[in-house]
């Protein structure tokens, strides 16, 4: 449990931060929380020469309204995510299932843009920026680019994000009048989820207009549960939303590990599926 | 001075003395320790569960910086022999050698083959990397029944067979025969998966030499210093005069400090060889390989019975996973479970068989229970399988089996004499606080209604044996030492009072129930008292903290030292008072004249008087101190009736424990709060093994579940509100009465829960799920039944 040694670099501005990984080449690692990169360290899973701490850049922490948007910069941590009132009032979804995260040490540590750059397809946020279609802001030599959340997320543990450039902002659409629900089945409190299903669904006269689903730890990436989200589109009770379900794992690729087989995080797919949209629809 | 009527220490909820130390970081754990010159060890272990080692080169990493010395096992040959093992439980054991560095062979993952001392813990552990190892991989060993299978490829080539023992036992009638007239007879396997038992403060040891007159003084996270002081003498050669060890605040241990460990050895010899003060501390990972681990058996379990129920005989094949070496008590674990399979039933034959089998995994040794939760799981889930077999209520056919409390001292038919219980007042109490009726009929009105979460019950009336041990019994058991306890007491001449133990407590609070023991015997308040332990110098007699021995053995020698005190301070206080010592009446800590209460002596006072010895009765000998070494006559046999309500929701296999009731009979209590807090504990443990915990290794033997985030270590969130209660039933083998509590709720959850969960599912035509009752197991369990009633229906 001792890391490999690394060089350590502390900038003070997002400039500073990104002609620092820039300088650095492939070697550098950007430290947040440090609730995902400092295990990798003390268990010698990564050797990074330099690490890049951004924690005391101030401008990367808290959340704003910007239009339809409330833009949440990447710093900000799970605990503040979940106690501001504005995410709980535009992105409840977001709040919901950034409370199941871990335990509230790590809560206050790890940090949303953290998480999400991270990439685990077994944590809890992927899936939910996902469903929210959020979209992720990065600055790199070349100045500010936003990619869409269905591009972040390239493969295990891999993002669209370059080696010298920093995820600074995460936006999302406020959605008003949106039922939400974040199902996560884990086998205890603090464990990473087996599965997790984020639920979005928008009524209109008793019917499902709309689903958007996003699927945790179902493989390599966060994914959408499409088949099930375009079954469920005119869904008029728990019957229907039932057979929708159905197809929460069509696409998916979920792994083999010591918790789980594909197969039954599949079952849990539908199960979770069934549940998280009956109580997103108040229909559970 | 007026008489007070004091109130007894023994029964009250005291805090506890060491807490205030512990919870504002005033502790000393070993890894605090540190002295100046300090060097740090790291070891390089084996990636591979199996392998012969081609070649071995550590001098690359003396180059690293900060690297002091770098040794192989064979550098450090020469002074460190093989690790100890204590039980050999049959004459024809198999006792493989165990070098503290692997030698020509590893034989787990995580096998150490080398050592690094660098001038701190960075460094250190920077160097492991360099050196050279060339493994030429051997066949893993992992089956335990293949591993007994002819042509098998075995973990000791040396010894020829992966059979370490046999070890059978056989009662009353001849269990084939009373077989043959039984009506039912229900067979069963069961696994009992294998656990790591995660200690909160992992393992560390410091070793600091004084060469000039070659003594060692060694800080170890350890359970039994004066058993290591002893074992450690033999294995490096260091005189046993010349070492002295220090359990310091130690963190928990749950057996998995019950041992003799190569690092131990290894600082020693490395201290030594150095001239300098070494320390170590493992990891959290680390420790998950190198430090023992617990359970590892695969249980075949056979009930003869009438159709009424009624057992007629039972029998037992263990086929137990030694793990790679035979360690301090390794092969002794599964035959203390043998004396507890039989439990609280009545029989007429017994047969028992274990076979100690090696694999190429981490040595299993003592965990919280030992022997015995395993025992208590497989009777407790067969006596299930039976009421279900004769169509009874699990609480009824227990019933009809259990010794009545009448009936004490019973000897059962495993040769123990339990010498008191109540079965009946415990199983009534805990049937009432759990609402048994009426759980019953809501778990038919859900069954009826198709309820996708069904309710389950499960019982366990558990009995176990603590107290570990009577001596003689330890002999025939072949095990190499006694199982007495020492104790001495010394009123320090301002009145106040030591108690030095030779238990070594590092979690359970003897400091504080000790001192309300000596309190109430002596007539000295509380706060008064201090209790000494975990140093061979300041303790130099004992025989450690282990298999709920502590108070039963030690508590008893602390009562019986103290009276010795109160006996001698009794010849003096009389001396003084010029009066016999019938007519002096001793309370609340004063002596007095009957009928003349001015007359009177505190012990304190007493104490002053010895100290001077100005006054003193003729011949006797100054001070007033007394030492007792206690011996016990008997085992002591703690029971309980434990219930456990689950919903199990068919749809994602998941289980929740929905209410949980113990009433135990731990005998008399000393401190209700402390035994509480034994109780939460043990229950969360056996609860683990239940649902959560199991060490898993894959093909190749590497350990799967090698950290925190996959082995499931369950926290209060959880878990459950227990609802605890007790009936108190005193043991007849020691003066307080006391039977321990350590290991009982370990003992008898894991089948508690179980059982509930099995009984939501047998409805479905579910008759077992393997541990721990993961959500996949039970959605697969409840999958197969289904399935296989289908295929019933459609022939």
């Amino acid at each position: 449990m001792i890391p490999p040694a690394f060089d350590y670099a502390r900038p003070t501005s997002v400039d500073e931060a990104v002609r620092t990984l820039a300088d650095a080449g492939e070697e550098a690692k950007v430290l947040a929380g440090g609730q995902s990169l400092l295990p990798l360290l003390r268990l010698r899973l990564a050797f990074p020469e330099l690490v890049v701490d951004v924690g005391r850049i101030p401008e990367l922490r808290g959340v704003r309204e910007d239009g339809d948007m409330l833009a949440i910069g990447a710093l900000t941590t799970h605990h503040d995510v979940v106690h501001d009132p504005l995410v709980r009032r535009h992105a409840g979804l977001l709040a919901q299932a950034t409370e199941t995260v871990a335990d509230p040490a790590v809560r206050h540590r790890g940090t949303l843009g953290g998480s999400l750059a991270h990439a685990d397809p077994a944590g809890d946020l992927p899936a939910v920026v996902l469903a929210l279609d959020a979209e992720l802001v990065a600055v790199g030599p070349g100045g500010r680019r936003t990619i869409p959340a269905r591009d972040f997320f390239a493969d295990y543990l891999q993002t669209a994000l370059a080696p010298d450039e920093l995820l600074v902002e995460v936006r999302v659409p406020k959605r008003e009048g949106w039922g939400f629900r974040y199902e996560k089945f884990h086998r205890v409190a603090q464990s990473w989820a087996m599965v997790g299903v984020a639920a979005l669904v928008r009524r209109d006269d008793g019917h499902l207009a709309e689903a958007r689903i996003g699927l945790t730890n179902m493989g390599a990436t966060p994914l959408r549960a499409s088949a099930s989200e375009e079954a469920l589109a005119g869904a008029g009770d728990a019957e229907a939303v039932a057979r929708a379900a159905q197809e929460a794992a069509e696409g998916t690729r979920p792994s083999r590990d010591a918790s789980a087989s594909p197969e039954y995080r599949a079952h849990l797919a539908r199960v979770l599926t069934k549940r998280a949209v009956l109580a997103a629809a108040g229909m559970g | 001075m007026t008489d007070q009527a004091v109130e007894p220490e023994v029964g009250r909820a005291r805090l506890r003395k060491e807490d205030a130390r512990l919870i504002t970081g005033q502790s000393n754990w070993t890894d605090n320790i540190s002295v100046t010159g300090l060097l740090h060890l790291a070891f390089l272990r084996s990636p591979m569960a199996h392998a012969r080692i081609e070649r071995l080169d550590v001098s690359p990493a003396l180059e690293r910086p900060g690297v002091i010395a770098a040794f192989t096992g064979r550098d450090l040959a020469d002074g460190l022999g093989s690790l100890p093992c204590a039980w050999p439980v049959t004459e024809d054991m198999v006792l493989p050698d165990h070098p503290p560095l692997a030698l020509d062979e590893v034989r787990h993952a995580g096998d150490p083959v080398a050592v690094v001392v660098a001038r701190d813990r960075y460094a250190a552990a920077d160097a492991l990397e360099a050196i050279e190892v060339d493994y030429e991989p051997l066949p893993p060993v992992l089956d335990l029944e293949e591993a007994l299978a002819e042509g098998a490829p075995l973990v000791h080539a040396d010894k020829g067979t992966n059979r370490a023992y046999v070890w059978p036992l056989r009662t009353g009638e001849d269990y084939e025969s009373v077989r043959q007239r039984a009506d039912v007879v229900v067979r069963r396997r069961y696994l009992q998966q294998r656990l790591i038992p995660n200690a909160m403060e992992p393992r560390a040891v410091a070793v600091a030499p004084l060469a000039a007159s070659g003594e060692y003084t060694m800080y170890s996270t350890t359970q039994i210093p004066h058993i290591l002081r002893i074992m450690l003498s033999v294995v490096t050669g260091v005189p046993e005069h010349k070492l002295r060890v220090i359990a310091p605040d130690v963190g928990g241990g749950f057996g998995s400090k019950l041992q003799v460990y190569g690092e131990e050895a290894v600082a020693l010899a490395v201290a030594r060889k150095l001239g300098r003060p070494v320390k170590w501390t493992e990891s959290r990972s680390e420790g998950y390989l190198a430090t023992h681990h617990g359970r590892g058996m695969i249980q075949d379990i056979e009930l003869a019975a009438t159709r009424e129920g009624r057992l007629l005989g039972l029998k037992v094949d263990l086929l137990a996973d030694m793990g790679a070496y035979l360690m301090l008590v390794t092969p002794g674990i599964p035959i203390l479970g043998a004396f507890m399979y039989p439990a609280i039933y009545k029989m007429d034959a017994y047969e028992f068989n274990c076979t100690g089998v090696f694999t190429t995994r981490t040595p299993t040794d003592a965990y919280r229970g030992a022997g015995r939760p395993e025992a208590t799981y497989a009777i407790e889930r067969a006596m299930d399988e039976l009421a279900a077999e004769v169509g009874l209520d699990p609480v009824e056919v227990r019933r009809r089996n259990w010794i009545r409390h009448e009936e004490f001292p019973y000897t059962t038919i495993a040769g123990l004499t339990y010498d008191s219980g109540n079965y009946e007042a415990a199983t009534d109490k805990a049937l009432a606080l759990f609402g048994y009726d009426d759980l019953r009929a809501e778990q038919r009105e859900r069954d009826e209604r198709g309820d996708a979460v069904r309710l389950g019950i499960g019982v366990s009336t558990y009995t176990e044996m603590c107290g570990l041990a009577p001596s003689r019994v330890l002999r025939d058991l072949r095990y190499s030492a006694g199982g007495w306890e020492a104790a001495s007491i010394r009123m320090l001449p301002t009145g106040k009072v030591e108690v030095v133990t030779g238990t070594s407590p590092h979690g359970q609070g003897h400091v504080t129930s000790w001192s309300q023991i000596a309190s109430d015997v002596l007539g000295v308040p509380f706060e008064d008292i201090e209790v000494l332990h975990g140093d061979t110098q300041a303790a130099p007699q004992g025989m450690d903290t282990y298999g709920s021995r502590s108070l039963v053995v030690g508590g008893s020698a602390v009562h019986r030292a103290a009276e010795k005190v109160v006996e001698k301070a009794r010849k003096v206080a009389a001396h003084l008072l010029e009066a016999s010592e019938d007519d002096l009446e001793f309370k609340g800590g004063v002596f007095s004249v009957k009928g003349s209460p001015e007359a009177r002596r505190t012990i304190q006072e007493v104490a002053f008087e010895t100290f001077t010895s100005h006054d003193v009765p003729d011949g006797m000998e100054p001070t007033l101190n007394a030492e007792h070494l206690n011996d016990p006559e008997n085992f002591s046999y703690p029971h309980g009736t434990h219930l456990c309500a689950v919903e199990v929701d068919t749809e994602t296999g998941q289980t929740r424990i929905r209410s949980y009731v113990c009433v135990d009979d731990v005998g008399r209590v000393i401190n209700p709060m402390i035994v509480e807090g034994q109780v939460h504990g043990g229950l969360a443990q056996g609860i683990a093994q239940a649902l959560y915990e199991e060490a898993v290794y894959d093909a190749e033997g590497n350990l799967v579940s090698g950290t925190m985030a996959d082995y499931l270590v369950p926290s209060a969130a959880d878990l459950p509100e227990f609802v605890t209660d007790r009936t108190e039933t005193p043991a007849a083998s020691n003066p307080l009465g006391v039977k321990g509590v350590g290991e009982a709720g370990t003992i008898a959850s894991t089948p508690a829960v179980v059982n509930a969960v099995v009984d939501a599912l047998r409805p479905l035509g579910v008759h077992d799920v393997r541990m721990p009752c993961t959500p996949e197991r039970v959605w697969e369990a409840v999958r197969s039944a289904q399935a296989g009633q289908k295929k019933e229906a459609s022939a």
